[in-house]
């Protein structure tokens, strides 16, 4: 028998409370150890099917399941410990004194204490060359420092599959280097939310577009960048200069 | 910790009192300001001693006088207060220099006085010597509510993010033309001002999310040891001790 995929989202759809429908009906798979961004324009309902890969939302209709179990309430601790999200501001996501305290918020809360918490914490910071930090207040930290910082909180829980939501957002030139580096080397199933269609090229190895609540769009990153009617159809477009052949 | 630069009441360094777990400390404040409080009025000497008791545990943390002196700022309304009495009091007066003084107004002044900054310079010794966030720490381990003691601690933390958006916002303001000079702008600081409450509003929201996300159940882990030995009591014990000494001493000769 071959290991479940690290995410299987089947039928998804969901409107919000006042009505609004974000998602129509979502199908896509992630095997494990795979690199997978999401592309989609503003509003597309990006973040809306972030929020259901956690169980911040429930499905109106359909499915979630991360390496085979369905997310649900009497899941939903083992799910958000599989499922590492980092959010685009890290001002929101580190949100304890020091950086030692933020990363070992999530083992922490899994029961993790002592010598194993200390480990965690110091192996998750060491994988994204934060380590010398570890004394530091968050807010003391560069905005890059800071996202990386962000990616060690979730990495502490040793997650099935990380999802980051526009991890290039802000960054200067190195910092983003830095973050796609380090991104590469952690070996862990990757869901990359993002418009930054190079970083999605350099990144990932395969793409999906959501467009008005659907996959519109699910293959090579490379062929679907390439495609410039198919971008031009979801509000997409490489930044000037640039032509993926 | 490299404590924040900006915590301007914290002073970082390694001696006897920094190191006290942050729960003694509270409890050695807490107790000598009530011994302070409990004492009457007209021993002088006594509160004497009590500054004297304060002045070695300043020493003891190497904390210099200039720096008591410069936190000691937040205490001006009380003094200004104090002050006032003695001329708007009632009963008995006695004349000094050309001014008529009340003198139950000079008794209750130097009454408020002398409590309240022996209880300032005591808290500021505190707040010298503890890291903020280690004071809320300890004030949980002494069963303060667990929720106050987070909305204090988010509140350390996301100060600097709120204060960061207020200056951007003005920054935006002036940007556009626009300067704050008679109370028909009050209205514009009014806008920001809601604009910045939902605006943190909102960023609470996303907190909140993101510590659903890595699984928060409505307590915060504490990671920090925060155990007392028992010869810390005892050493935290020495100023309310000490305190308390002196102020049943002074009923015995009384």
């Amino acid at each position: 028998m071959t290991a479940p995929p690290s995410l299987e989202v089947s039928r998804l759809a969901y409107a919000y409370p006042d009505g609004t429908q974000a998602l129509f009906g979502v199908d896509f798979r992630v095997e494990r150890g795979e690199r997978v961004a999401l592309l989609g324009p503003n509003g597309a309902g990006k973040t809306t099917l972030v929020m259901h890969l956690n169980g911040i939302l429930t499905a109106g209709h359909g499915t979630v399941a991360v390496a085979g179990l369905p997310v649900g309430k009497r899941s939903l601790k083992e799910i958000r410990r599989r499922v590492g999200l980092v959010f685009q501001d890290p001002d929101d996501q580190l949100f304890m004194p020091s950086v030692r305290e933020d990363v070992a918020f999530g083992p922490a809360n899994l029961g993790i204490t002592g010598e194993e918490l200390e480990r965690r914490v110091k192996d998750a910071l060491e994988r994204v060359g934060m380590l010398e930090t570890i004394d530091r207040p968050p807010h003391h930290l560069s905005f890059g420092q800071r996202r990386r910082v962000a990616v060690a909180t979730v990495l502490a829980m040793e997650p099935e599959i990380l999802v980051l939501d526009e991890p290039s957002s802000n960054l200067d030139p190195a910092s983003r280097r830095e973050l796609a580096e380090i991104l590469r080397g952690l070996d862990v199933t990757v869901l990359m939310v993002t418009h930054d269609l190079p970083y999605a090229l350099e990144l990932c190895e395969r793409s999906l577009i959501l467009s008005g609540g659907v996959i519109a769009a699910d293959g090579p990153t490379r062929r679907i960048l390439a495609d410039a009617d198919l971008l031009a159809a979801h509000r997409l477009e490489l930044p000037y200069g640039f032509a993926a052949s | 910790m490299g404590a924040g630069h900006h915590h301007r009441l914290h002073r970082p360094g390694d001696t006897l009192v920094h190191r006290l777990p942050p729960q003694c400390k509270l409890v050695a404040v807490a107790g000598f300001a009530l011994v302070v409080v409990a004492t009457p009025r007209e021993w002088f000497w006594a509160f004497g001693l009590y500054a004297v008791l304060l002045a070695a545990v300043a020493a003891a943390a190497r904390v210099p006088a200039g720096f008591l002196l410069r936190r000691m700022v937040v205490e001006v309304p009380f003094v200004l207060f104090a002050l006032a009495i003695p001329f708007i009091g009632f009963g008995e007066r006695v004349t000094f220099m050309g001014l008529s003084l009340s003198v139950a107004g000079l008794w209750a002044a130097w009454n408020i006085l002398a409590k309240a900054t022996l209880g300032v310079v005591a808290s500021v010794l505190l707040a010298a010597t503890t890291e903020p966030r280690l004071i809320l720490l300890g004030a949980q381990r002494l069963r303060l509510p667990p929720m106050l003691v987070q909305i204090a601690m988010f509140m350390l933390r996301y100060l600097d993010v709120i204060l960061g958006e207020m200056r951007r916002m003005r920054v935006a303001r002036e940007s556009r033309g626009f300067v704050a000079r008679d109370v028909r702008h009050i209205p514009v600081i009014a806008r920001s001002a809601g604009a910045l409450f939902i605006r943190s509003y909102e960023r609470g929201e996303r907190v909140h999310l993101a510590m659903l996300s890595r699984g928060y159940t409505g307590s915060m882990p504490v990671i920090q040891d925060l155990s007392v030995a028992s010869r810390q009591w005892l050493v935290a014990g020495m100023l309310p001790g000490a305190a308390l000494a002196v102020l049943l001493g002074s009923w015995g000769i009384a």
